[in-house]
């Protein structure tokens, strides 16, 4: 059976991360390279970049951490943040990145996703969907919307709408952010999460509001998610991606034990 | 020299980085002469079977692995070069591949079920391999997980089970690595799959068969 996956997520602004891992010895280490080995070594089963490099004449920084990480980690990795065109997918993959996450860029232009995964395969293709709960309405029955600009732009995008197209234009994966929860450490958001899991047949990361192990055991065993985004959690020393593992594991996740 | 046979399927960059992290001299090319004085092979492939051997046809390339083949030169499969290896591929209404070994790619049975739960398709993730004894999989931890993206995987005839070296469970059990005389091949990615991918690809890099 499939191993359930544990994801660190680093932000990176121009070629460095925005918080570094306070190792023990309480050294700040802000090189993504180092600090997606350090994950490696650790046990992650695959990581996720998120570039927010807010210019654009600075994207080939990001290009060469991608480089510089494939080089390093034999495991899988995505890429988001910044990606608009055919073309950029293709650099980041090229680089040496297993996928490639689109987020904002698809709500504007869906026909990235059916682009993207024509070039590429599905199997490249992460919808990164960033989702807050509303009232629920004609325009938004499930009661959660799509939003962009880090939750200050409602798109009037139903997101339970929202995934099942990604699936249908090809995506092959689903990463499922709750603004709401996110940055809180109160546990993911649950009924979102079983709701799109239910709702797609493409595995789904559950990203947002991971505070303890228990928040993760709960996410990938009550509300089915394939794969939890962790990133507070373990950057600054609170938890090791072994304890989590080791956390669900004794509770009945299968989850990759040996690397 | 190791040559990695580069016919447009995919990104072979990450096979490329991983045997160069081990020690290895290595090269990605499509050239005949670079493949032939290659001391062993690695085909690798993500993609369509369809197009796949549509472009080792036209690379001229489906000969060139053959003849590798017979002359006894290593090879080590990976993904979709693993599945083309077989006599024919379910993908693309029935493609016929190399048949270097017997057998056929066939699609994962849809619904995939396991405890009347549905699974998800492509198989993409980690995954255990039970691994019979072989030189290339040696030293590796029955604990260990191997990198799995794929929607077909090969049938092996009964006739022909010996072949058989490595099999899966994901709602059935297939076969996830076969091995005949030179030639290996593994349905995960051992590039993807962390240091026990590496000591795979570290034991290919150093097997001689015994052939």
């Amino acid at each position: 059976m499939l191993s359930k996956r544990i994801i660190p997520c680093l932000d990176v602004r121009e070629g460095k991360t925005t918080k570094g891992i306070k190792f023990k010895n309480n050294v700040d280490i802000g090189d993504p390279v180092e600090m997606a080995r350090f994950y490696y070594e650790q046990g992650a089963d695959e990581l996720v970049f998120y570039d927010i490099t807010a210019s654009s004449d600075k994207r080939d920084i990001m290009i060469d951490v991608v480089r510089r990480t494939a080089e390093a980690i034999f495991i899988p990795f995505s890429v988001g943040g910044g990606i608009r065109t055919v073309d950029d997918m293709r650099a980041v993959l090229l680089a040496g990145a297993e996928k490639i996450s689109v987020n904002s860029a698809a709500v504007k232009n869906p026909a990235i996703i059916a682009d993207g995964a024509k070039a590429f395969g599905s199997q490249c293709i992460v919808l990164g969907m960033d989702v807050k709960k509303v009232e629920a309405s004609q325009k938004i029955p499930s009661g959660y919307e799509i939003v962009i600009n880090g939750g200050r732009t409602f798109m009037g995008i139903d997101a339970l709408w929202w995934a099942r197209e990604a699936e249908r234009l090809g995506a092959g994966e689903i990463c499922l952010n709750s603004i709401d929860a996110d940055g809180t450490k109160h546990g993911y958001e649950m009924t979102l999460t079983k709701m799109i899991c239910e709702a797609v047949s493409i595995p789904v990361i559950a990203s947002g509001g991971a505070g303890t192990p228990e928040h993760i055991r709960a996410v990938l065993d009550e509300a089915g998610a394939d794969a939890a985004l962790i990133a507070s959690m373990t950057h600054f020393g609170t938890y090791t991606v072994q304890g989590i593992k080791e956390y669900i594991h004794d509770r009945g996740i299968k989850t990759r034990m040996a690397w | 020299m190791i040559a990695i046979i580069d016919y447009r399927a995919g990104n072979l960059t990450s096979v490329e980085r991983a045997v160069r992290y081990l020690g290895y001299p290595v090269c990605i090319t499509h050239n005949h002469q670079e493949i032939a004085a290659a001391d062993r092979i690695i085909f690798p492939g993500v993609g369509a079977a369809g197009k796949a051997m549509a472009d080792l046809r036209e690379l001229g390339l489906d000969q060139v692995i053959r003849q590798a083949f017979v002359d006894g030169k290593p090879i080590l499969g990976i993904c979709l070069g693993t599945q083309i290896i077989f006599s024919m591929s379910e993908e693309d209404s029935y493609t016929r591949c190399l048949g270097l070994l017997p057998g056929v790619v066939k699609r994962f049975p849809d619904p995939l079920l396991d405890e009347g739960r549905r699974l998800k398709i492509p198989h993409m993730g980690w995954n255990q391999v039970l691994f019979a004894e072989h030189p290339v999989f040696a030293g590796l931890g029955a604990e260990s997980e191997y990198y799995f993206v794929h929607s077909y995987y090969p049938e092996v005839p009964e006739e022909a089970r010996d072949l058989i070296v490595g099999t899966t469970c994901y709602g059935i059990t297939f076969t996830s690595a076969v091995a005949l005389d030179n030639l290996v091949a593994v349905q995960f990615h051992p590039e993807k799959s962390g240091a026990a991918g590496l000591v795979i690809l570290d034991n290919f890099c150093r097997w001689s068969p015994a052939c």
